[in-house]
């Protein structure tokens, strides 16, 4: 019996042993989370006090990382404005302008590289993206024969996202523009394989942004820094729009591809255009998202 | 009451220690499993730790090899009615008492699902938001969230049903009918559920034309329908090799024409779905073309779906022929049918339908090392779990393992190969 016992507790202090060796990862685990934010609610259920306490906790740890204080706020969406964008591709040139632009504001990581905005080069005559160029890299753009289609969230009026998303960290809001909760998503990636328009990205590891590069000018919905594991996505720079500014990509572009307002106004550019130019179009119309993001043509 | 809480508690006891104890053979066995599962859970923190940029998936391929099992997995747990369906239904007494050992195969397929989804979520902590109540659970409106309720449902139903049936044969009492049959009954319905829910997950996808189809449910029950019975029939033997326990042939040949039938449905219905894919030729056939035959230079998936299909055909004509009456034969055809599902309705299923991406982009997967090695430890500890619950249950089934003897000393290592418990 003597040896049956030494042997058994020889048998469990191997197995502690190997158990404590395949948890050794996690001695790494950094500031993954803290307490305060596991226990944070649902956006849509905190209160003003919550949300300032939230807000607090967001700039420390911005301020930890960064050694910069940010300021981040809660921007609701105004009354009476739905966001509707409007991209000319007669004009568009296809420079990428508009996408460094955007990783700049959006505070996107750098390594790896998250873009939001996807720049295909098209053959003329085609409107069929399976035969679109992502990679394109000339000396110079644009090049002859081909037209160019800046493709981003495209807001869409039914998002197949929000449909799916497990939790409700994805939503629409009133102003039209689609969000998401970055720390309520659980990354499940249910979303991005909705999307028909490939437009959403996932951090697949901590994002880095160095620290000169970072926007210190935020909102909780829109531009503050992601953690990992979390979606994002084009959120029409709400930290902009919503305090009556453009997006970024919008005043980047050298020869005015881009426009932006609001369709509730009938006075807005973006209203005129619908309006009055005779082709616009809907991507992938048929599949009955409606997007808020027209493609149109004109010289 | 507190008699009958001592009583269960006692039993629970017994029936955990007997599951550290058995010959040589169990223990190199179990310390197999327990080593690959380390090595997983290994691999899972340090995934935990970097993010999953350490496995093989990217935005592109956003889902990989983990929810490939995963599907494969929920089809081998709803298979297991395909052995209640003939007991009480159908009154088949052959299969009666191995409804246990298919009912205990769901039970540790669906733990190895939960693994599956858990290990693919970015925010593992976070998964509280899914619970209804605390946290925010899109239900009805996401399929995953029918997919949480089926699968967690299922999984109590069959803890249920098993833990009920063998805590009463351990009693020595006869079970009453009203606290199992109508939970057999739901967990039936319940079975095609969670396979259908899954396959809905897909299918819901508007924007990704190769599971926008109607075809991939039914595809989804034919094929869980002859893995899963295909996984029983292997099971069952190597039961009936290392215990007494006493499984007819009869009762394998009986999932025999389960696994035939569902195959020739399985074939015919992936005939149909070739047909519409490449016969009309519409642009939506890019994902197919890859699939199948490799798209612009890119076939990393050729190979594989072609032994599938072609495992899927062998085992389907071996299956038809009187030659699998002789288990050898039938053994070969549930392996080439288990194999080429798991191809076929894993990766075959879930990485084409991410190429190429909606905005036309070919860009390929392969899962990493770290990938792979999770996905072992999951199957190592799957199949742990399913080696233990047997180890419980086969000597409770035989009545050495019962309250009557609950006064004898326990048994010792190798002792439960006798029928009677040893004289000490
Ligand atoms: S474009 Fe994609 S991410 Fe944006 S709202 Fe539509 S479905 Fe959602
Ligand atoms: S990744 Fe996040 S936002 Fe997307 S469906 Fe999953 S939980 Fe929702």
């Amino acid at each position: 019996m003597g040896r049956r016992n030494f042997l058994r507790s020889s048998a469990a202090f191997a197995g502690l042993g190997a158990l404590a060796a395949s948890l050794s990862p996690l001695r790494e685990i950094g500031d993954y989370s803290s307490v305060d934010e596991f226990m944070q609610k649902y956006y849509k259920e905190m209160t003003p006090d919550d949300m300032s306490k939230v807000i607090k906790r967001i700039e420390n740890e911005v301020q930890r990382q960064y050694g910069i204080r940010p300021h981040v706020r809660d921007l609701k969406p105004m009354d009476g404005v739905e966001f509707v964008y409007c991209l000319n591709l007669t004009r568009c040139i296809g420079c990428r302008k508009c996408v460094h632009a955007c990783v700049a504001e959006n505070n996107q990581s750098r390594n790896p590289e998250i873009q939001y905005i996807r720049v295909l080069k098209l053959p003329h005559g085609s409107m069929d993206i399976e035969k679109a160029d992502h990679l394109y890299n000339p000396e110079a753009v644009p090049q002859k024969g081909f037209f160019y289609m800046p493709v981003q969230c495209q807001q869409c009026h039914n998002p197949p996202c929000v449909k799916v998303c497990p939790v409700h960290a994805t939503w629409q809001e009133k102003d039209g523009i689609t969000v998401i909760d970055y720390d309520w998503c659980i990354g499940c990636r249910y979303c991005e394989a909705a999307c028909p328009y490939w437009a959403r990205r996932f951090n697949f590891t901590k994002p880095e942004i160095p620290k000169e590069r970072l926007n210190p000018n935020m909102a909780y919905l829109g531009n503050r820094p992601r953690k990992q594991g979390v979606m994002e996505k084009c959120h029409f720079c709400i930290q902009r729009t919503r305090v009556g500014r453009y997006p970024a990509c919008l005043e980047v572009c050298p020869v005015g591809a881009r426009k932006f307002g609001n369709i509730l106004d009938p006075d807005s550019e973006v209203s005129y255009i619908l309006r009055e130019k005779r082709i616009f179009i809907q991507l992938k119309e048929e599949m009955g998202t409606n997007p808020r993001f027209f493609y149109y043509f004109e010289k | 009451m507190i008699h009958a809480t001592r009583d269960y508690l006692t039993f629970l006891w017994r029936c955990a220690r007997i599951a550290f104890v058995g010959d040589w053979r169990y223990y190199t066995w179990m310390g197999g499993l327990t080593v690959f599962s380390l090595l997983g859970l290994h691999a899972y923190c340090n995934q935990f730790v970097h993010g999953l940029i350490v496995t093989g998936m990217s935005d592109e391929v956003s889902w990989g090899v983990y929810i490939a099992n995963f599907t494969f997995l929920v089809g081998v747990a709803a298979a297991a009615v395909m052995m209640v369906i003939p007991v009480y239904i159908y009154d088949n007494e052959e299969l009666h008492d191995l409804v246990i050992f298919g009912e205990l195969l769901a039970v540790a397929a669906i733990i190895m699902c939960l693994a599956f989804v858990t290990v693919d979520l970015g925010r593992p902590d976070r998964f509280w938001h899914l619970i209804p109540g605390i946290g925010q659970l899109n239900f009805p409106r996401s399929m995953l969230s029918w997919d949480v309720i089926v699968l967690n449902g299922y999984l109590l139903l069959n803890i249920h049903i098993c833990g009920y049936l063998l805590y009463c044969r351990y009693q020595g009492r006869k079970p009453s009918k009203w606290f199992y049959i109508p939970f057999v009954f739901i967990a039936i319905v319940w079975a095609v559920s969670i396979h259908t829910v899954t396959a809905f997950l897909y299918v819901g996808l508007g924007g990704r034309p190769f599971w926008n189809s109607s075809i991939v449910g039914p595809r989804f029950l034919a094929s869980a329908f002859s893995a899963g019975p295909a996984i029983i029939i292997l099971a069952l033997q190597v039961i009936r090799r290392v215990t007494r326990y006493h499984i007819t042939d009869k009762a394998l040949l009986t999932l025999r024409s389960i696994v035939q039938v569902s195959m020739i449905i399985n074939v015919f219905l992936l005939i149909n779905e070739i047909f519409k894919e490449f016969y009309s030729g519409n642009l939506h056939v890019a994902s197919s073309k890859y699939l199948f035959l490799g798209l612009d230079g890119h076939h990393a998936l050729v190979p594989w779906i072609w032994t599938a299909i072609v495992f899927n055909l062998i085992s389907m004509f071996l299956l038809i022929l009187p030659l699998s009456r002789s288990l050898r034969w039938l053994d070969v055809a549930c392996v080439l049918c288990i194999v080429g599902i798991w191809i076929e309705k894993g990766m075959g299923l879930v990485i084409p339908g991410f190429i190429p991406t909606p905005l036309g982009a070919l860009i390929e997967y392969t899962p990493s090392m770290n990938e792979t090695l999770v996905c072992l430890g999951i199957w190592a500890f799957g199949l742990l779990c399913y080696t233990i619950f047997l180890r419980m249950s086969v000597p409770i089934l035989q009545g050495t393992l019962s309250k009557a003897n609950e006064h004898l000393p326990e048994p010792e290592a190798g002792v439960e190969h006798s029928p009677v418990p040893a004289p000490h």
